[in-house]
């Protein structure tokens, strides 16, 4: 192993966390209110077409972030009507979602596949971005992968130590008392869901404008499930989500730089990881139910209906 | 304060006036009269389902009266919602609490206070409010670790900080111990003395007649009276809660015989991680005779419960004996055979099937060969001895519903409560397991039920009572024992203690049992 290996690994690690962070921070968002939303994958997919499109059209990056959030959003209205209003199956319902995302956005782009937008561009600061060794490895990215890093910290202060925050959390504990003392539980789900969908749209924009800037019919393959599976690795904290997304994200690039290291494990298995992270960490985590019970949202997954 | 002074002074805090509220299947209220002056400590009297919840549901703004009207200090208001209620100055403290378990005390009282505190400018307030008052509670500990009477202190505590002119407490007593609710007693005096009016809804008699000054009596929906508590007999007020004369049950003395359950040294985890582990329990029930066990659920009841029935099996099989014979590693169905009969204390999903009729719930623990009674013959189930039995305990213990093919989880708690108790009992048990036998039944079906399990022990059954309600374990039982922080006390006769010593047990300030003896000169 070597640094001229290392540095580009390193970076390539931190483009492929970005969209994990901002899809896993929606859905943590999500869930600490209670819903389960299984369509993360659909979402990001919907997100990536959308954005790829409207980059395209418009020749501005952060238009097509602003139209793949909206996009998302616009799904994730779908879902947040038939699981919160319609009162239907929440695992059923996000899983429809993913094969509606999936089906979707494969239409919408069947014909842009194979056309290339500029990628986002990567933020130069002087002095900074040309110092040997740190600057390729910290401060020549674009902006999304700062913002996401950022927004780990953000979203665990507002989740922790604001009034928000808590009625978020208190929400997903206990709807029915929180209806009881006053507060408007299913107005406040659906505006995480649709918080989860923003983000999720802008990570699936993130991949067919930063990553790889192109559409490709289902190019998200699967990082909408890890992203779900790093929610539970990181039992519902923010700062777990960017510990995980990098280590998945980690992972996953190793499978493209592994012959530099000279690593011979086939990639599948490498693929494999992320998934088997999770089953092991669950496991770990499982032997104390304590930190399940303090974290999970005890009502996920569960409808809530008030009555009059 | 532009309200028209009536005649004779100041307005009465609140009063409600020919307040009706139906629901499709029944009439909760049907015009209610209400008066709360202020400083008043009011009680609403009325049993399971004569619609006290209901009223206070209204006044608090949870539901809206179909007919009659609200006056609050003398004004006609409408309650549109608890905030509104909040702003006029009522607070509520709920019989099944509204905390969120995984928040703190303060974050949990921030939630529900309608100025945007911090949880952490509250702490001091909370600290205050709560020394005051002697109710202590720390304002920065998890809900999910505290009992239930901090938390209800909690709940309290949460309401005196938007200094109520009216509190509602809704049967706060049902999870105290006696001395916890001498204490809460006199933390609402001083309330009252200080002007906030107090409703306190209660089926207990006693507690009405000590803390009470005025009392309005519900009957099925109806306004059944009202009354001076203090100037009432137990047998008075009883009469106009249920319409008739206090129905009593009769324990006459009995000798024991043979040791038919046994614990020795019984030790179990539990499995809920917030759960309360077992620590080497000793107790012996013999053939004719009913003991109690006291304690506020949550000091290892539950864990018991399955240690007993078999749910959870023992590392030792020897710590359980049924019939004389290790039991301790059988499943549940291996103890019916023995003669195990058991009445959990969840009706629906450890009593019964909610979807099932009430013949296939009489099927599930009936079909046990041991219990000869016929319901299953090689191996197929025989529908008209199932049909028979079902319709037996219907008939026997007078269970109101639609017949024997009516599905378990359209039953009221009481009556599905009398099926259960009917089922296992006609079941002809050797030892009989009852947890909380009347929780949530109505006076009236509370004494078939104790009467019905103070029969067994006539006809010679080893009965085991776990109830929170002292005044029902002194009522049925020969010895009583508690069951504190996962320990249990020795058994002792009733005769030989009172409510006061077993209330400081159930406190867990006891001797560890050395017993198996205190009881065998009875023997």
């Amino acid at each position: 192993m070597n640094v001229e290996h290392l540095i580009p690994f390193l970076a390539s690690t931190a483009g492929a966390a970005t969209p994990l962070i901002l899809a896993a921070l929606g859905e943590l968002v999500t869930e600490r209110s209670g819903v389960l939303n299984l369509g993360v994958e659909g979402m990001m997919l919907v997100g990536a077409v959308c954005g790829f499109i409207a980059t395209l059209a418009s020749g501005s990056a952060s238009f097509g972030l602003l139209v793949a959030a909206l996009a998302a959003m616009a799904a994730s209205m779908i879902f947040a009507f038939l699981v919160l209003t319609l009162q239907t199956n929440q695992v059923a319902t996000g899983l429809a979602l993913t094969l509606f995302g999936v089906g979707l956005s494969a239409f919408v782009g069947r014909d842009f596949a194979g056309q290339t937008v500029p990628p986002l561009e990567h933020l130069h600061f002087p002095v900074l971005s040309d110092l040997p060794f740190l600057g390729p490895l910290l401060f020549r990215f674009d902006a999304l992968v700062y913002a996401s890093v950022l927004a780990v910290p953000l979203v665990g202060y507002i989740l922790t130590k604001t009034r928000l925050g808590l009625v978020i959390r208190a929400i997903g504990e206990a709807p029915a008392s929180a209806h009881a003392i006053g507060y408007p539980v299913i107005a406040l789900r659906y505006a995480m869901v649709l918080f989860g969908g923003a983000l999720a749209g802008i990570a699936g924009a993130y991949l067919s404008l930063g990553l790889t800037p192109m559409w490709v019919e289902g190019m998200t393959a699967g990082r909408g499930w890890i992203a779900l599976a790093l929610v539970v690795f990181a039992t519902w904290k923010p700062r777990g989500v960017l510990l995980g997304a990098y280590l998945f994200g980690g992972v996953t690039v190793l499978q493209f730089h592994g012959q530099g290291f000279g690593l011979a494990i086939p990639s599948q298995f490498l693929s494999m990881l992320p998934y088997l992270a999770t089953i092991v960490v669950l496991v770990l985590i499982c032997r104390d139910p304590r930190t399940i019970l303090l974290n999970k949202p005890m009502s996920l997954g569960q409808n809530f209906k008030a009555d009059s | 304060m532009n309200a028209p002074a009536p005649p004779g002074g100041t307005p009465p805090r609140l009063q409600l006036t020919g307040i009706s509220k139906i629901y499709p299947s029944v009439v909760a209220n049907d015009k209610v009269n209400l008066t709360v002056q202020a400083g008043e400590i009011h009680a609403v009297l009325g049993e399971n389902g004569a619609g006290k919840s209901t009223l206070m549901k209204i006044i608090y703004g949870v539901t809206h009266p179909d007919a009659g009207e609200v006056f609050w200090e003398g004004r006609p208001v409408h309650i549109e919602s608890p905030r509104a209620a909040r702003k006029l100055g009522i607070g509520m403290v709920f019989q099944h609490f509204s905390l969120f378990e995984t928040l703190t005390v303060a974050e949990n009282i921030s939630l529900a206070m309608d100025e945007k505190a911090a949880p952490a400018a509250l702490a001091p307030r909370i600290k205050q409010v709560s020394e005051d008052y002697g109710l202590p509670v720390d304002p920065m500990r998890l809900v999910h670790s505290m009992s239930v009477g901090e938390r209800q202190r909690v709940e309290i505590v949460r309401c005196l900080l938007q200094q109520p002119k009216l509190l509602i407490m809704d049967e706060p007593t049902s999870v105290l111990t006696p001395q916890a609710v001498l204490k809460l007693f006199e933390s609402l005096r001083r309330l009252a003395a200080e002007g906030c009016s107090i409703l306190y809804i209660s089926h207990k008699l006693d507690e009405i007649q000590a803390l009470c000054d005025q009392a309005t009596v519900l009957r099925a929906g109806r306004l059944s009276g009202t009354a001076r508590p203090k100037q009432e007999t137990p047998r008075s007020l009883a009469e106009l809660m249920i319409g008739k004369e206090l129905p009593v049950c009769h324990l006459e003395p009995r000798p024991t015989a043979e040791v038919r359950l046994a614990l020795r040294k019984l030790n179990l985890n539990s499995d809920d991680p917030f759960g309360t582990a077992l620590k080497d329990l000793d107790l012996e029930v013999r053939s004719g005779e009913i003991v109690g066990i006291a304690g506020i659920s949550g000091n290892g009841q539950q864990e018991l419960l399955k240690a007993l029935s078999g749910e959870a099996r023992l590392a030792d099989p020897a710590a359980l004996q049924i019939m004389g014979q290790d039991a301790g590693g059988l499943d549940p169905a291996a103890r019916r055979e023995r003669g195990l009969c058991f009445v959990p204390e969840e009706r629906l999903g450890r009593g019964a099937v909610p979807d099932l009729s009430l013949a296939d719930n009489a099927l599930l623990t009936g079909y046990v060969p041991q219990y000869g009674t016929g319901m299953v013959r090689r191996g197929l189930v025989q529908r008209a001895a199932v049909t028979d039995f079902a319709r037996k305990v219907i008939e026997r213990f007078n269970v109101k519903c639609g017949g024997a093919g009516a599905a378990a989880g359209s039953l009221s708690g009481g009556n599905l409560q009398k099926f259960i108790v009917g089922r296992e009992t006609l079941l002809a048990p050797k030892l009989m397991v009852v947890a909380q036998p009347t929780w949530g039944v109505d006076i009236g079906a509370s004494m078939l039920i104790r009467q019905a399990i103070i029969d067994l022990r006539d006809a010679g059954v080893a009965v085991l009572v776990l109830s929170e309600e002292l005044e029902e374990l002194f009522m049925m039982s020969d010895r009583i024992a508690v069951l504190a922080d996962g320990r249990l006390s020795q058994a002792v006769p009733i005769a030989s203690t009172s409510v006061n010593q077993i209330g400081i047990w159930m406190s867990g300030t006891f001797a560890a049992s050395a017993d198996g003896g205190a009881h065998h000169a009875q023997a």
